[in-house]
C-alpha cells in the first residue's frame, strides 16, 4: 500500500522532561520518526516541553514548540498550525495519554485531525485494564487472574479470594509508578491507596502474583495490511517481580526452546493483530519456569524503552519503520536500511548476544532503599554486545561507570554461606554480585535458583566468570588462559589485579601473542546478506570486519554513557551535534557509546558506530583499528573528559581545548594561579585529602563551607558543612572510593548564582546569554530554575561576567565550549567554577538564543574564528522574551530518597517555559514540570527559624491568592504575629490531626518545607517531605522556588498562553 | 581435543572437537535460527550436510526429546561457536553433547562461525571436512571433498514401511492448539489466529521423503488420519487406498536425483485428489509437471524468511531449509503459477496448479523450528479436501 496522500502536516508529541521510566529513548524514537516523516516530504510540527532533546532542533522538525505538554496547550497549537494528523505513539506514555484525551474529547474530529499509528480504541484496549483483560479473554490469551478496583475494600476482598501475594498495578502510569507486591493486607492497603491516587483514572489492578516466573518480552510490528513480524525477543535475568527497566535483560532469549519461543511469539502476534496496531508494540509475558503456562503481563501500543533497546540490539529501526507504517506503507515496501537489500518485513536474527544493565541512582540517593520492585527506579541503562553472554555481561558492567569492572566489584567475602543465602533473598542491584559470591562459597546452583529463581543457565554463566577469576588468581597466566579471559571480556586491569601483574604487562603479553579485539558487524541478518551500515561490537577470537578507512580526515566522538542524575540527555545532544558538524565539514565521524536509549547510538548518525564500553582499554582497541586524526572529548560530559589523558597516551590528538588546560580548571592550585593572573575573585578555599585537613581548612575559613570532590559532574558528593562533625561525615562518604584527585573545601557564599555557556576560539569569546538561577547559591545549578536573560542583575554585573568569561577562556586557552558559574553579591562577581567543556545548559541556551553553540564550537575546533562565522564576539544582545529552564525530579519513584535541594544534583530532567513576560514563562515552566496549581487552595508551611521572616511574605501572597494556610507551631505563630491567617497543625508525633493527617486527606496543593541547614537529621521534616511526594503533593524546599511559583500564579492569564515557534528563533 | 574444519577452497578453521569421534566429509551449510537446534538436527532434510548454526550459543536448553522432528539426528556434522556446558529447561532430558555422541554426529566448536557464514555467503555452499587429525593430507582431502555429493539421500531418510497417525478426535474439547496460527476458511482471506479447521477424520496420504514429524502432527491435530508412505511407494498403491488428500513432504538433496519418485508424483498429479506439498515435495511436483529447479548460491536456512502470499498480498515469516529452488522463469502458466514469493530475493516460494486442487510451498508451514504463521495452510488443505468431497 503506498503512502497516504492525505497526510501532509503531522503533529508529533514528545515525551516531555526526563523522569525515571521515561528517558532518552523517546528522544531517540521521536527524532528517528521525525526524520523518517520529513524524508517522505511530510511537514512536521513538534511539541515537547524538554529543551535538551534533539527532536526539538529546528532541523528535525519544521515547527518546534517547546511548550508544556497539556491538553490545553496542544489544542492551542492544533488551532494555530492546523495539522491534518497527529502521531501520539512516539512520546511514551505521556504522548499516548495526551493523544487519547484529545481524541476522546472529540477535539481531533472537530478539527479534522486523524490519529496516526493507533486509534483511541486501540489505546483503550491496550491500556485500560478491564478492556485489556476482556480482549485477552476473547482471543484466548491468558492473563493472571485480576480485578480492577477503585477502592481499597474491593482490593482487600479480591486478594482474600485469590490469596496473597498479589501484584498491584495502577492504570495509566509511567514505569509502574505506585505499583508493588503486597504479601499481606497491611501492605496491600498501603500500596493500593498510593496507587489509586497516582492513577490518572483512579484504578488499580489487583492481580495474582506470578513473581519468580520467567519474564520475556517481544517487540512486534504490524502494518495496515495486517502483516506482523517480531523484531526481537528479550529475556529478563531477574524473573517477574522486578520491573523490566530495572532488570538485567538479555536478547535474544537464552533459556527458551523453540516451542516456548514460538508459543509466545505467536501470542504476541495475535495480540498486536487483535489490537489492530499500525506500528510497533511491546508485549510482556510471564512464563512458568517448569511448564508451558504463561500469562500476558502487559502490552505497550507504542515505542518504548524496550523498543529502543530492541532497535539497538538488532539494528532494526523500529521508530523509523513505525513512522513509515503510520504514513500508509506496508512492511514489504520499506527497505531495511542496514542491509540496503532486504525489506522491513523480515525478522532480524542475531549472531551475538546483547545484555542490558540498568543504571540505578543509589549512589545519588544514599538514604533510598536499594530494593528492586515492580516500580522502576533506574535513570538509564547500558547495553553491550558480544558473541558470548559472559563477554556481554562483563562489558555491560564496566560500561556503568559505577566503580564496577567485574563480579568482584562489591565485596561480600565477609559474609558466611548462611548470611549469603539470607542476603540473596533481598532483590536489589547487588544481587548478581551476591550470586557470584555464593558460587565462590560453593553454594549449589539449586539453592541459588530456589531463592532467586534466576535460571540455572545464567547461574552457570556467572559461575564460568567466577571460575576464570579463580584461575587467574591461581595462575600461572599462560597464553591460553589469557586468551580465554579475554574471550570472556575480562579487562586488562582486572586480569592485572588478579594475577599481581600490571595492566601494561598484560597488554604487552596480549600484543605479543596476537590477542587483540576484533570487530563484528550488527547487520540484522547473521551475515546472511552483506550489510552496508558499519555498526560494530568487539569480540576476542575472531576475524576483524572493521576496515580502517583512509579517504577522509577522521574524528572520534566519545559519547557520554548511561543517563544518570548529573549527566543526562544534554550530553547526547552535544555529541550528536558535534558529529553532524564534523561530518558537514567533510570529516569521517566515529561515535563510541554504550547507551541504547540515545540518538547518538542510532546507526545513521555517525559514519561508524562502535557500541562499546567507554574505558581506556576499549577505546584504545578502537583507536588501534581506526587510527583517528583526532578525538573530541568536550561534548560527552565527564565520561569523555575522563579519557583525555588516555587518548593522549595513545597518541590521539585532542581536538579543541587541551588536556592540561582542562586540568588547570580542575586543579585547585593551577586554577588559583590563573585567577590571580586574571584578577578574578573567588571564594576562599583549600584542597584536602583527609577529614583532618578538611576541618583545618574549614575552621580557617569559618563555617559554612562547601565540600566537594574535583572532577565530578552534577555536584556528586557536594555538601554544605556547618560543623566539624558534618565535615567528618561528608569526607567519609566521599572517601568511600579512592579519590584520584583532591577534595575542595570552599567558603560558602550566599548570593545570586549566574551561569554562561560560551564558545571561545582562543582569542575571542561568544556568549549567547547570561542565565540567572532563581534559587540562591547552595542549590546545585542543575536543580535550580534558570532564567534567560538574567532578570535581576545590573548591567554592571553583566558586563563583569562577560569580561571575566573572556579572561578565563583566554587564560585557559579554550578552543570550543566553556561553562562558567558565578556568584554575584551586589555588584561584586565571584567565580565558582569553570568547566572547559559542554554543559547541561548548552541545548537550552542554544535553542532559546538561536545560536547553535555546539556547531560553532566544532567550527572553532576545526580552526575557524568566531568572526569568520558571522558573529560579533562578546555577550550577545538579550532576547525580548524569557526562557526558563525548570528542573524536574523523580522523587516519587525512589522510596526513601531525601528530596530537599542542596549542592548535590537530584533532578532527572528539565522542561522549558518560554514567553514574552517573565510571569508567563515561569507559569509555563511550572506547568511543564507538572506543578499545576491551584486545585484545593490549601497548603502547609513549615520552615526553619532563619526563614521565618521570608515565609511571612510568602504566606501573605498565598493568602491573597485565596489559599488556606496550615503551619506547624512556630511557623504558625510567626505568620499570625505578622497578621497572616494561619491554622496551627500538630507535628507528627503529637496528637491528631497532624501534618500527616492533612497530607493523607488529599486536599493539600502544596507543602513548603525548608530543612535545617546541612543534612537534615530530623526525621520529621524528612517524613513530611516524603509523604508529600508520595501522595502527589508538590513540595518545595527552597523559598526562592516558592517565590517564583507565586510570581507565576499572580499575574498570568492561564487560559490563553502565548505560543512561540522555536524554529523561528 | 582439537578439531579442524577444512573447506574445499582450502580455508581451515581450528576449534574444539564436539560430538562423535569420527571424520566426515559433507556439504557445509548455515542456519540462522536462534532457537530450535534440536529441530534442525533431527530434520531429515539435513541428511548429507553439515550444519553451522550462526547463533553463537547452542545447547542452552539441552535436549527436549519430545521436540525431535524424526527418530534421530541427520546432519553429518554440527558446527557451532559455543556449546553450552549446562542444559537448562524443565523438559530437558540430556545435554546436547550426549545427544551428538549418541547419534554419531561429530562436530566442531569454538570457531568463528560468522566468518564461516560470510565465506559461504560470498563463495556459495561448499563441501568440507571435519577432522581431529592434525596431520591431514590437504591434497587427498581436497580430492575427496570435490567428489562429494549428497546423492540419492531421500532413500536413506524415508520410513521403511507405511504407518498411520490417528487424528485427534475431540478437537473442540482439546481447545485451541496452543500458540498456533489458524485459518477460518475462504470468506476471510486472512487466517484467523483463533480458530482451527476440523479435519473430521479426513484421510491424508503423506509421502515421506524425509518428513518432519510435525507435518503429520499438524494434520492429526486438526483431526485428520494420516497414513505415511515410504518415498518409493507407487502412485497406484496410494490411489488404491483412496485418500481424501495427499501430502508430499520435505526431504534432503537435489530434487533431480529423485527420478523414480518424480515419475510417481506425475501420476498423482493426473488424479483429481487434492495435493499439498512442502519443500522437496514442492520441487518434485514442479519437476513432474515440466518445470525446472536450480541450486541456489547458499540457500535459505533459518526461521526469519518473509514470504508473500500473492493471492492476499500478506507477508508471513516462515521457517525454511532448502538449497534448491523452482525456476519461476520457466513456469508454464497453463500448468502452474506462482502463489508465494520470497520478499528478500524474489525466488519462488509456492505454486498453485492451474485447474487442479494442488498447491505447493517451498517453506515449512509445519514450523519446528520457526514461526507458526503459515500453519493456516494446513487449514487451506483441509478446506480443499472438503471441497473435493462436495464436488464428488
Amino acid at each position: 500500500m503506498p503512502k497516504n496522500p492525505n497526510v501532509k502536516r503531522v503533529m508529533v508529541i514528545g515525551s516531555g522532561p526526563i523522569v525515571i521510566g521515561q528517558a532518552a529513548e523517546f528522544d531517540y524514537a521521536g527524532t528517528q520518526a521525525c526524520r523518517s516523516l520529513k524524508e517522505e516530504g511530510v511537514e512536521v510540527i513538534l511539541v515537547n516541553s524538554n529543551p535538551a532533546t534533539i527532536m526539538t532542533d529546528k532541523n528535525i522538525a519544521d515547527k518546534v514548540y517547546i511548550e508544556p505538554l497539556t491538553v490545553e496547550v496542544l489544542q492551542q497549537i492544533i488551532e494555530k498550525e492546523k495539522p491534518d494528523s497527529l502521531l501520539p505513539n512516539m512520546g511514551g506514555q505521556a504522548g499516548l495519554n495526551l493523544g487519547m484525551e484529545l481524541a476522546e474529547s472529540g477535539f481531533l474530529d472537530a478539527h479534522g485531525v486523524t490519529l496516526l499509528g493507533t486509534t483511541a480504541e486501540t489505546i483503550r484496549n491496550a491500556e485500560g485494564r478491564q478492556e485489556f483483560k476482556d480482549m485477552m479473554e476473547r482471543i484466548g490469551e491468558p492473563c493472571a487472574p485480576s480485578l480492577l478496583v477503585e477502592n481499597i475494600q474491593d482490593g482487600v476482598d479480591f486478594a482474600n479470594k485469590i490469596g496473597y501475594p498479589v501484584v498491584l498495578r495502577p492504570a495509566y502510569t509511567l514505569g509502574g509508578s505506585g505499583g508493588g507486591i503486597a504479601h499481606n493486607q497491611a501492605q496491600l492497603e498501603e500500596i493500593l491507596e498510593n496507587g489509586l491516587r497516582l492513577s490518572r483514572v483512579g484504578q488499580v489492578l489487583v492481580e495474582r502474583c506470578i513473581s519468580g516466573w520467567k519474564e520475556i518480552e517481544y517487540e512486534v510490528m504490524r502494518d495496515s495490511a495486517g502483516n506482523c513480524i517480531t523484531v526481537c525477543n528479550m529475556e529478563n535475568i531477574d524473573p517477574v517481580g522486578v520491573h523490566t527497566g530495572d532488570s538485567i535483560v538479555v536478547a535474544p532469549s537464552q533459556t527458551l526452546s523453540d516451542k516456548e519461543y514460538q508459543m509466545l511469539r505467536t501470542s504476541a502476534l495475535k495480540i498486536i493483530d487483535e489490537l489492530k496496531i499500525t506500528g510497533g508494540c511491546n508485549v510482556q509475558f510471564a512464563l512458568h519456569p517448569t511448564s508451558f503456562e504463561y500469562c500476558v503481563i502487559e502490552v505497550n501500543p507504542r515505542v518504548s524503552r524496550s523498543s529502543a533497546l530492541a532497535s539497538k540490539a538488532t539494528g532494526y529501526p523500529i521508530a523509523k519503520v513505525a513512522a513509515k507504517i503510520a504514513l500508509g506503507y506496508t512492511l514489504d515496501e520499506i527497505k531495511n536500511a542496514i542491509t540496503g537489500k532486504t525489506y522491513a518485513s523480515f525478522e532480524p536474527t542475531l549472531d551475538y548476544c546483547v545484555v542490558k544493565v540498568p543504571r540505578l541512582p543509589f549512589d545519588k540517593f544514599i538514604t533510598a532503599k536499594r530494593t528492586l520492585t515492580t516500580q522502576m527506579k533506574a535513570t538509564g541503562e547500558v547495553m553491550s554486545i558480544c558473541n558470548s553472554f559472559e563477554g556481554a555481561l562483563m562489558k555491560a558492567l564496566r560500561s556503568l561507570e559505577q566503580h564496577v569492572d567485574c563480579l568482584l566489584s562489591y565485596d561480600f567475602s565477609e559474609l558466611s554461606a548462611e548470611e549469603l543465602l539470607d542476603r540473596m533473598k533481598i532483590v536489589d542491584d547487588q544481587r548478581i554480585y551476591i550470586i557470584a559470591e555464593a558460587i565462590r562459597k560453593g553454594i549449589s546452583y539449586d539453592q541459588i535458583h530456589e531463592i532467586t529463581m534466576v535460571d540455572h543457565w545464567f547461574i552457570d554463566k556467572i559461575a564460568i566468570l567466577v571460575e576464570m577469576e579463580q584461575a587467574l588468581a591461581r595462575g600461572p597466566l599462560t597464553t591460553e588462559l589469557l586468551r580465554e579471559a579475554k574471550r570472556l571480556e575480562y579487562p586488562d586491569t582486572v586480569i592485572a589485579r588478579l594475577t599481581g601483574m600490571t595492566p601494561e604487562q598484560i597488554k604487552q603479553m596480549r600484543y605479543d601473542n596476537g590477542i587483540v579485539a576484533a570487530y563484528k558487524m550488527v547487520d540484522t541478518c547473521a551475515a546472511e546478506f552483506a550489510a552496508e551500515t558499519p555498526y560494530y561490537y568487539s569480540v576476542y577470537g575472531g576475524e576483524n570486519e572493521a576496515v580502517e578507512t583512509k579517504d577522509r580526515k577522521k574524528v572520534l566522538v566519545l559519547g557520554s554513557g548511561p543517563i544518570r542524575i548529573g549527566q543526562g540527555i544534554e550530553f547526547d545532544f552535544c555529541s550528536v551535534h558535534a558529529t553532524w558538524a564534523f561530518a558537514k565539514a567533510g570529516y569521517e565521524t566515529i561515535i563510541v557509546n554504550n547507551n541504547p536509549e540515545t540518538v547518538s547510538t542510532d546507526f545513521d548518525i555517525a559514519d561508524k558506530l562502535y557500541f562499546e564500553p567507554l574505558t581506556a582499554e576499549d577505546v584504545e582497541n578502537i583507536v588501534n583499528i581506526e587510527k583517528p586524526d583526532g578525538a573530541v572529548v568536550q561534548f560527552g560530559g565527564q565520561t569523555a573528559i575522563k579519557l583525555t589523558q588516555d587518548l593522549m597516551r595513545m597518541g590521539v590528538p585532542i581536538l579543541g581545548t587541551q588536556a592540561e588546560d582542562v586540568d588547570a580548571a580542575e586543579d585547585r592550585e593551577l586554577f588559583d594561579k590563573i585567577l590571580e593572573e586574571t584578577e578574578i575573585p573567588r571564594a576562599a578555599g583549600g584542597t584536602v585529602y583527609t577529614a583532618e585537613e578538611a576541618k583545618e581548612v574549614a575552621n580557617r575559613l569559618g563555617y559554612p563551607v562547601l565540600v566537594r570532590p574535583s572532577y565530578v559532574l552534577g555536584g556528586q558528593g557536594m555538601q554544605i558543612a556547618l560543623s566539624d562533625e558534618e565535615i567528618e561525615e561528608f569526607m567519609a562518604v566521599i572517601n568511600q572510593y579512592e579519590q584520584e584527585h583532591p577534595i575542595l573545601v570552599d567558603k560558602y557564599l550566599m548570593g545570586k548564582e549566574l551561569e554562561v555557556d560560551a564558545v571561545c576560539d582562543g582569542t575571542d569569546i561568544l556568549i549567547p546569554g547570561i542565565m540567572e538561577h532563581i534559587e540562591r547559591t547552595g542549590v546545585h545549578s542543575g536543580d535550580s530554575i534558570s532564567v534567560y536573560p538574567a532578570p535581576t542583575v545590573s548591567q554592571k554585573v553583566k558586563e563583569t561576567i562577560a569580561e571575566y568569561s573572556r579572561r578565563l577562556a583566554k587564560a585557559l586557552h579554550v578552543i570550543g565550549l566553556i561553562n562558567i558559574q558565578f556568584i554575584s553579591m551586589g555588584d561584586e562577581v565571584y567565580v565558582i567554577e569553570v568547566n572547559p567543556r559542554s554543559s547541561r545548559t548548552v541545548p537550552y541556551i542554544s535553542k532559546v538564543t538561536g545560536i547553535p553553540i555546539v556547531d560553532l564550537a566544532c567550527e572553532v575546533i576545526m580552526g575557524k574564528k568566531i568572526r569568520d562565522l558571522g558573529y560579533e564576539p562578546g555577550l550577545q544582545p538579550a532576547a525580548d522574551y524569557f526562557a526558563i529552564k525548570m528542573p524536574v525530579f523523580s522523587f516519587e519513584k525512589i522510596r526513601g530518597a531525601e528530596i530537599s535541594l542542596g549542592p548535590e544534583m537530584k533532578s532527572t530532567g528539565e522542561c522549558l517555559g518560554i514567553a514574552r513576560t517573565f510571569n508567563e514563562a515561569l507559569y509555563k515552566a511550572f506547568i511543564g514540570a507538572g506543578v499545576d496549581l491551584p486545585k484545593h487552595k490549601q497548603m502547609i508551611i513549615t520552615v526553619k527559624d532563619a526563614d521565618k521572616g521570608e515565609a511571612i511574605e510568602i504566606g501573605r501572597r498565598f493568602e491573597k491568592l485565596g489559599y488556606t494556610i496550615y503551619a506547624t507551631r512556630s511557623t504558625a505563630n510567626a505568620l499570625k504575629e505578622a497578621g497572616v491567617h494561619a491554622r496551627k497543625v500538630n507535628k507528627i508525633r503529637q496528637e491528631s490531626p497532624t501534618v500527616m493527617d492533612l497530607l493523607l486527606g488529599h486536599k493539600i496543593d502544596l507543602v513548603i518545607d525548608t530543612p535545617t541547614q546541612g543534612r537534615d537529621k530530623s526525621r520529621d521534616g524528612f517524613l513530611i517531605r516524603r509523604t508529600a511526594i508520595e501522595t502527589g503533593v508538590n513540595c518545595l524546599t527552597s523559598l526562592d522556588t516558592a517565590n517564583a511559583l507565586l510570581t507565576s500564579l499572580e499575574d498570568t492569564d492561564t487560559k490563553h498562553l502565548t505560543l512561540i515557534d522555536i524554529a523561528q528563533i | 581435543m582439537k578439531a579442524f574444519l577444512i573447506l574445499e577452497d582450502g580455508t581451515v578453521f581450528e576449534g574444539t572437537h564436539i560430538g562423535a569421534d569420527k571424520e566426515i566429509i559433507s556439504e557445509i551449510v548455515f542456519n540462522t535460527s536462534m532457537a530450535g537446534y534440536l529441530e534442525v538436527l533431527t530434520d531429515p532434510s539435513y541428511a548429507g550436510q553439515a550444519v553451522c548454526m550462526t547463533y553463537p550459543m547452542i545447547g542452552n536448553y539441552g535436549i527436549c526429546s519430545e521436540d525431535m522432528e524424526s527418530q534421530k539426528a541427520w546432519p553429518d556434522g554440527f558446527i557451532v561457536r559455543e556449546l553450552s556446558r549446562t542444559a537448562s529447561n524443565f523438559r530437558c532430558d540430556k545435554t546436547i553433547q550426549d545427544f551428538l555422541e549418541e547419534n554419531g554426529v561429530p562436530g566442531i566448536a569454538g570457531i568463528d562461525t560468522r566468518a564461516l557464514t560470510k565465506l559461504l555467503r560470498e563463495k556459495g555452499t561448499m563441501n568440507g571436512c571435519i577432522t581431529t587429525d592434525a596431520h591431514y593430507d590437504m591434497e587427498a582431502l581436497r580430492q575427496k571433498m570435490k567428489a562429494y555429493t549428497t546423492g540419492k539421500v531421500v532413500e536413506k531418510v524415508t520410513c521403511e514401511k507405511k504407518y498411520t497417525v490417528k487424528g485427534a478426535t475431540a478437537l473442540e474439547e482439546n481447545g485451541p492448539i496452543s500458540g498456533m496460527a489458524r485459518y477460518t476458511g475462504e470468506k476471510e482471506k486472512r487466517p484467523s489466529l483463533v480458530h482451527v479447521l476440523n479435519g473430521k477424520g479426513k484421510k491424508v496420504a503423506l509421502l515421506d521423503m524425509g518428513a518432519k514429524k510435525n507435518i503429520a502432527a499438524s494434520l492429526a491435530q486438526r483431526g485428520c488420519d494420516v497414513t505415511v508412505y515410504p518415498a518409493l511407494t507407487s502412485a497406484r498403491e496410494i490411489i488404491d487406498d483412496a485418500p481424501d488428500g495427499i501430502m508430499l513432504s520435505n526431504g534432503p538433496g537435489d530434487p533431480k536425483e529423485c527420478t523414480a519418485i518424480i515419475a510417481e508424483i506425475k501420476k498423482l498429479y493426473d488424479t483429481e485428489i487434492p495435493i499439498f506439498a512442502i519443500c522437496l515435495g514442492h520441487q518434485l511436483m514442479a519437476l513432474a509437471t515440466g518445470a525446472d529447479t536450480f541450486k541456489m548460491k547458499y540457500g535459505h536456512r533459518g526461521a526469519n524468511h518473509p514470504v508473500k502470499d500473492l493471492e492476499t498480498g500478506r507477508v508471513y515469516i516462515s521457517s525454511q531449509n532448502h538449497g534448491y529452488v523452482v525456476d519461476m522463469e520457466k513456469l508454464d502458466p497453463q500448468i502452474a503459477v506462482p502463489a508465494f514469493v520470497n520478499v528478500n530475493d524474489g525466488t519462488c516460494e509456492g505454486l498453485k496448479y492451474t485447474g487442479k486442487n494442488i498447491f505447493t510451498v517451498q517453506f515449512h508451514p509445519e514450523a519446528c523450528a520457526g514461526p507458526q504463521d503459515s500453519g493456516y495452510l494446513f487449514d487451506r488443505f483441509i478446506a480443499m479436501m472438503e471441497e473435493g468431497k462436495t464436488n464428488a
